[in-house]
This record gives C-alpha cells, sequence and structure tokens, in this order.
C-alpha cells in the first residue's frame, strides 16, 4: 500500500502529494532507427510516463568527412559532394559553393545562368518544403498530406531532371555558371507547374492546416522566443517562425534577389503563442507561394534579358584561385548555408567550412523537449525540419 | 436438439467465414481506399495465372508472406504472454460478432424457425461490452511481455484509452437501452422496425442521435485506428506490436481489422435499423403512401441480410476514409475529449432521455 508522505505546493499553486511509492523513469532510446527523427538521428529520452525530462541529441551516424574531401578534390569537383549534405536541396548548395568560389577568384557569371541559378533554387526551395510538409503531416499521424506533397514535389523532380539529368544530386551550378541551359519548353512547364502548385496549395491548406486536430496537436507546442531563437543560433524558417524577420535573400541580397519582388512571411502566432510548431509549420508553407512568385519573375527576366546558350563563364580547365578568403552565405529551405573559403593559389581549397542549418537548429532540442510529452518531441523534432545528411557532412 | 446444434454450428461457421474474409478484404479496401484519397493507383501487381482482378489477391500474397516468416521472440521476453498476447486480441473480437443478429428469422418448413444470429443472449449489449474490454488484454500483454520500452508504453496507452473511452461508449448506449427498453439486440432491431407517425422508422439514429454521435466517436476509439491510433502510434513509439514478427504480428493486424468490423456491425445494429429496410414487414412492403408488395420469407431474409451487409460497409467506408484523413490526437487531448467531451454529453442524453420518456409517459 503506497502512503502519503508529504504534500508539496507547486509554483502554479496547486497541491501536488508526494506518495511513498517507488517510480522509475523510463529511458526511450528514440533512433537511429526511429521514423519520426528523420534520419539518423539519436535522441535519448528520458520518460516519466508520457512526460520527458531530459533528452540528449546524438549526432554524427552519417559524417562523411565532407570537408577535408574538399581539400583533395580541385572546385569543380567539390560540387557533388556539396549534393549530399543536405539532398533535399542539392541545388541550393551548389549554388552556395560555386558563389564562394566566384567571390574568392572574381569569376564573372553570365546573366542568365544567374536567373537559372535563382530559378532552380526557388524550386527547390518548394520541393524541399514539400518533403518537410509531408513528413511533417506523417510525424502528427496524418499519412496523406505525404502523398499529396510528394505528387507536387515528383514534378519538380522531374523539371530538375530535364535540366540536369539528376533527381535528387544535381551538380548543375558549378563555378562560373551553371552546366545547362534550359531546354526548350522548359521555361513553359515550370510555369505551369507554378500556376497548379498554388491551386493545389490550397489543398494542402485545408488538408493539414487548417485541421483541428493538427492545430491542436501544433499549437503552444515548442514554443521559441525571438530571443531564444537567437540563442540557438536559428536561421530559416526557424527563426522566422519565432517572428524574427531575418532572411538572408532579403538581409543580403545575392544572385538577383535585389531584383525580385517577394515578402518574407514570418510567425505571428496565429494558433497560439509566436514561435510555436505551427507558426514554422506555416511559415515553410507561406515561403512556397513566395517561391513560385520569384520563380515566376525570373523566368519572365531570363527570357526577356538574356541570350539562350551562355550559361558558364570562359574559365581554365582547372580553375585556380590566387590566395585569398571569402564567407558567402545563401538562404537555404532550412536556414543560412555558410561556405568559408580559403585558397592558397591552388586548383583546390586550401581549407572550407561550411556552416550548415540543421547542424545549428538541431541543437536546441536538450533544451526544448524536457517537460513536453513524447508525442510533442515528434512534432517538435518534426518542425524544425532536419535534415542529417547535413547535421553531419 | 442434434437439429439445434447442427443449425448454430452451421449459423457460427458462416459468420466466421464471412468475419474473417470481409477482414481479409478489408486489407485490400484499406490499400484502395487509401490510394483513391491519395492521388495514387494502389496495389494492383498480385496476380494468380496473369489475372489481377484490381489487386484483390494481395491479401492472399499478405496471408503467405505472414505465415512464412520468422516468429521472432525478444531475448527476455516472456515466451507464453508473447505467444498468448495476440490470441487474445482476435478471440475477443471475433466472439463479439456471436451476439449480432444479421437477418431475420428465416422459416424453412420442418424446421423451428432460425434466428439468423448465433447466440439468442438476453444481455447482449453486456456481453458485447464484456468481450469488448477483455480484447483490450491482448494489447496489454502484448505490450508488457515484449519487454520493450516502446511497447510497453503502446500498451500503457491502450489501457487509458480503453478505460476512459469504454464509460462514454457504455453510457451513450444507455440511452438506446431506455428508449427499446431491452438489452437484446434481437429484440432492439425488431423494435426499430416500428414507424414513428406512420411514415418515420424509428430507428437509433432518429430517437437517439446524440448517443450515436458519442457512440460512433468512443467506437473509434476503441478500433484504435486514427484519429485515435495511439497505442500504435507509427510515428512516436511504433506500436505495441513492435516486437512482433510473422503471422503474430498478422494476428494483431487482423484484430484491428475485425474490431473495425464488430464496430460497423455494432453501429448498424443499435442506430441503423440492423437488417430492417423501412417499410418492410415479414409479409412484404408496405409503404404509408398506400402500396403494398407482398415478398416471400426467402426474400425477405435475402434482403434484411443484404441491407445488414451493405450498412456495415457503409460504416468500415466511412472509419476508413476518416483513418486516412485526419491527424493523430495527442494523448492528453485524448483523455480531455473521452472525459471532459463526450462523457458529460453522454450523461445529459440519458437525463435529457429520461424526462422526454416520462413527459411522453413510456415510463409505467
Amino acid at each position: 500500500m503506497s502512503q502519503l508522505t508529504e504534500e508539496r505546493m507547486l509554483d502554479s499553486g496547486e497541491k501536488e502529494l508526494v506518495l511513498d511509492v517507488r517510480t522509475q523513469d523510463m529511458e526511450i532510446n528514440m533512433g537511429p532507427q526511429h521514423p519520426a527523427t528523420h534520419g539518423v538521428l539519436r535522441v535519448v529520452l528520458t520518460a516519466d510516463g508520457e512526460i520527458l525530462t531530459s533528452a540528449d541529441p546524438h549526432v554524427g551516424y552519417i559524417h562523411r568527412c565532407a570537408e577535408k574531401v574538399g581539400e583533395n578534390v580541385d572546385f569543380d569537383g567539390y560540387i557533388p559532394y556539396t549534393d549530399r549534405y543536405d539532398y533535399l536541396s542539392a541545388m541550393n548548395n551548389n549554388v552556395g559553393f560555386a558563389l564562394v568560389v566566384e567571390k574568392a577568384s572574381g569569376l564573372e557569371v553570365p546573366p542568365r545562368a544567374t536567373w537559372l541559378r535563382m530559378i532552380v533554387s526557388e524550386l527547390n526551395r518548394v520541393a524541399s518544403h514539400l518533403l518537410a510538409f509531408g513528413t511533417y503531416g506523417i510525424d502528427i499521424g496524418a499519412i496523406t498530406p505525404f502523398l499529396y506533397g510528394f505528387r507536387e514535389r515528383e514534378w519538380v523532380l522531374s523539371l530538375f531532371e530535364k535540366i540536369c539529368g539528376a533527381r535528387l544530386t544535381y551538380s548543375y551550378a558549378f563555378p562560373g555558371g551553371v552546366i545547362n541551359d534550359a531546354p526548350g519548353g522548359w521555361f513553359d512547364e515550370v510555369l505551369k507547374f507554378c500556376d497548379v502548385f498554388d491551386r493545389k496549395w490550397r489543398e494542402y491548406d485545408d488538408l493539414l492546416t487548417r485541421n483541428k486536430i493538427f492545430i491542436e496537436r501544433t499549437k503552444d507546442v515548442g514554443s521559441v522566443t525571438a530571443d531564444q531563437a537567437r540563442e540557438f543560433g536559428w536561421t530559416g524558417p526557424c527563426l522566422r517562425g519565432s517572428g524574427v524577420r531575418y532572411d538572408l535573400r532579403e538581409a543580403q541580397p545575392y544572385l538577383f534577389y535585389d531584383q525580385v519582388g517577394f515578402d518574407v512571411p514570418i510567425g505571428r502566432g496565429e494558433m497560439g503563442t509566436v514561435g510555436d510548431c505551427w507558426d514554422r509549420y506555416w511559415v515553410r508553407m507561406a515561403e512556397m507561394l513566395q517561391s513560385t512568385r520569384i520563380v515566376r519573375e525570373c523566368v519572365e527576366r531570363c527570357i526577356k534579358d538574356t541570350t539562350p546558350g551562355e550559361v558558364m563563364a570562359k574559365k581554365p580547365k582547372t580553375l585556380k584561385v590566387a590566395a585569398n578568403e571569402a564567407y558567402v552565405g545563401i538562404e537555404n529551405p532550412r536556414g543560412e548555408l555558410g561556405h568559408y573559403l580559403v585558397t592558397d593559389g591552388g586548383a583546390q581549397c586550401f581549407r572550407i567550412k561550411v556552416r550548415g542549418p540543421s547542424f545549428t537548429n538541431v541543437s536546441c532540442l536538450a533544451k526544448l523537449l524536457p517537460g513536453t510529452m513524447l508525442a510533442d518531441a515528434v512534432a517538435i523534432i518534426g518542425s524544425i525540419d532536419i535534415v542529417l545528411g547535413e547535421v553531419d557532412r | 436438439m442434434t437439429e439445434l446444434l447442427i443449425t448454430k454450428v452451421i449459423l457460427a461457421g458462416f459468420v466466421v467465414f464471412a468475419v474473417l474474409n470481409l477482414a481479409g478484404l478489408h486489407t485490400w479496401v484499406e490499400r484502395k481506399q487509401s490510394a483513391l484519397i491519395q492521388d495514387r493507383i494502389g496495389a494492383n501487381r498480385a496476380s494468380i495465372f496473369g489475372f489481377r482482378l484490381f489487386g484483390i489477391f494481395h491479401g492472399i500474397a499478405d496471408a503467405l508472406k505472414m505465415f512464412t516468416k520468422e516468429d521472432v521472440i525478444p531475448a527476455g521476453a516472456n515466451k507464453t504472454l508473447h505467444t498468448v498476447a495476440p490470441f487474445f486480441s482476435v478471440l475477443f473480437s471475433l466472439v463479439v460478432f456471436a451476439a449480432i443478429p444479421f437477418g431475420p428469422t428465416l422459416l424453412i418448413p420442418g424446421l423451428e424457425p432460425i434466428h439468423l444470429q448465433v447466440a439468442k443472449i438476453d444481455a447482449a449489449v453486456l456481453y458485447i461490452f464484456a468481450m469488448l474490454s477483455l480484447g483490450v488484454y491482448g494489447v496489454i500483454i502484448a505490450g508488457f511481455a515484449s519487454r520493450n520500452n516502446y511497447a510497453l508504453m503502446g500498451g500503457l496507452r491502450a489501457t487509458a484509452q480503453m478505460i476512459s473511452y469504454e464509460v462514454a461508449l457504455g453510457i451513450a448506449i444507455i440511452g438506446v437501452i431506455m428508449v427499446y427498453g431491452t438489452m437484446d439486440l434481437g429484440e432492439i432491431v425488431d423494435r426499430q422496425g416500428h414507424l414513428i407517425g406512420g411514415w418515420l422508422p424509428m430507428w437509433g439514429i432518429v430517437t437517439q442521435p446524440i448517443a450515436f454521435i458519442v457512440f460512433t466517436t468512443a467506437a473509434l476509439a476503441e478500433t484504435k485506428r486514427a484519429p485515435f491510433d495511439l497505442p500504435e502510434g507509427e510515428s512516436e513509439i511504433i506500436g505495441y506490436f513492435v516486437e512482433y514478427s510473422g503471422m503474430k504480428f498478422g494476428m494483431f493486424f487482423l484484430a484491428d481489422f475485425l474490431e473495425t468490423i464488430v464496430v460497423a456491425t455494432l453501429a448498424t445494429t443499435l442506430f441503423f435499423g440492423g437488417w430492417q429496410i423501412p417499410y418492410m414487414a415479414a409479409d412484404g412492403f408496405h409503404f404509408p403512401w398506400g402500396w403494398d408488395i407482398p415478398i416471400d420469407n426467402w426474400l425477405y431474409v435475402l434482403l434484411g441480410f443484404l441491407s445488414f451487409s451493405a450498412k456495415t460497409l457503409a460504416f468500415c467506408f466511412v472509419f476508413m476514409q476518416i483513418r486516412w484523413t485526419l491527424p493523430r490526437f495527442r494523448y492528453d487531448q485524448l483523455m480531455d475529449l473521452g472525459w471532459k467531451g463526450l462523457f458529460p454529453i453522454a450523461v445529459v442524453n440519458v437525463v435529457v432521455t429520461a424526462i422526454i420518456m416520462t413527459v411522453m409517459g413510456k415510463v409505467g
């Protein structure tokens, strides 16, 4: 028989009865093979019933020394390695590395290549957010949105296949430009995709975003204030979900982002508090519409202002860059992807450092998870939308 | 006596055959229906001699796979309980069907009238609830005996969920019992054949609409399927059956579908007139606008059975549709809905029903 031994006052003013029962917290090893960790993240959780008391993320299961490899292959040869850190936004990764090499070497990129880079970057952002949307649905328990998201994602992948031949690891943007010009009819199909996508987006809104259960599951869960988000070093949709208007496309325009019009959606606490899971999710959804808007404008400018065929700058077969250093940060679907490059006059990077958004974003788990329920842990990890390929590189 | 025994064995055999096959078909329905919802084609590869029949053979392929897979019992698990658990689940879902009347009385010359109901139990409603409650033991034991934290969590969730929702479920049914004045399911169905004001069938949905909503919601929770699939919770805890493989896993899978069918038949029986068709009586149709169409007993029985099947399938369809549309609740939200939402509504429904019945003079 358990006996009442003492009564304790909680901060909230409620009385808690402390019973003479020996209880033991349960240790749950979430991952590295767990459906909700989106890869090989391992989180060691201790749970008191359904409520988590501590969380300890372990990363590094797929570390592949990408940066070290960069010191041993030439600049063009490193591009395929960039594909593989955040494999869901390979186009953006390519562009990020190409930009930093161009900045260090002073290579001039033809305008058509820049427009094409913007188009594929934004399309890749849509594809990446669609996956985030779908998998988030699965995390919350709804499987159908996943398939809806994949339906449209397939179309983007087909567009990429037409322009560069690959569906996941594109290696499309290289220092100096892009490898291929858009094939005939490609721009029309891109515009058609944008129109269809904007209509389909409403379906997602009906099916998941405004679903009562979904809102209940995500509002007020894992709320992060703007200050906290900055402390975590968050960037991208996670930071904007906390109400901070910081988007590198707007704050430090690269490519031609200063020449196109778009909004930066931020979390407003529409359903609960600012910076909860729903806000982070919503920022991604709203960004997809902005992306199609940018794509439309880019396609128009690309056709009007540039001559077909000029997509690669004249550069030697093996590019050598004089001793120099450069940093370029770009807005990846998951946040700021920074490349810091040091060169020594050779054909390889002397040193390349990658600042990956997923790696920085995932750091919050030990702070955010304790005190939430097990199901919330899944919702929070999903809303941060990490790609483990980039966490570990 | 022998004659009765043979009749019962035939009836029981028929019900088990029908129900198990329907559960098997459910795997196909689930695949195809989810495919339709999700803009896919769905399973269509399994074929026998080149006949694909829209992938209907996938159920057979599933069964073959389950039977031939290695049956793994994790080290440290309780072997006996681990083995017994899936049988519990399937058994208690299957025996429920015994009390459900699936057609009117069949008259065969030279024989006693045959009620199309395996066991005519006076307190059938109680029997069904007892069996449904026992069904959860399979899940708890599975979670407990697997020696896996995830499975244990699934078992715990299932326990809490079943207890919470059975209360609402039971109280919702009390309204129905009050209106029809009996716990015998056969009687309840018979009395639903009466007409209110000469034209409106006295189905449960008409007399107890609130109870129907509470019942359906709670019953969905009872089936452990989305949006109440917490014990399973694929993306959180994988499920209470995480340590099961082969046909033992298959039995949990089967029990899931069986429970869906149980709930569909119960909803049909209690709220949609069971095998009744509006204006159909034993001697034929009597429409309120004056038409009379006499029918034979065999046609009457057949129509009744078809009506019952159609209603059950319609419910299965609705449940499936819900399962593939909605996300999953969180544990505390589930408890809130059960105790703070459904439970008070069900209680108020009983009180209101009692008052109305007293005012209308239905209570002696």
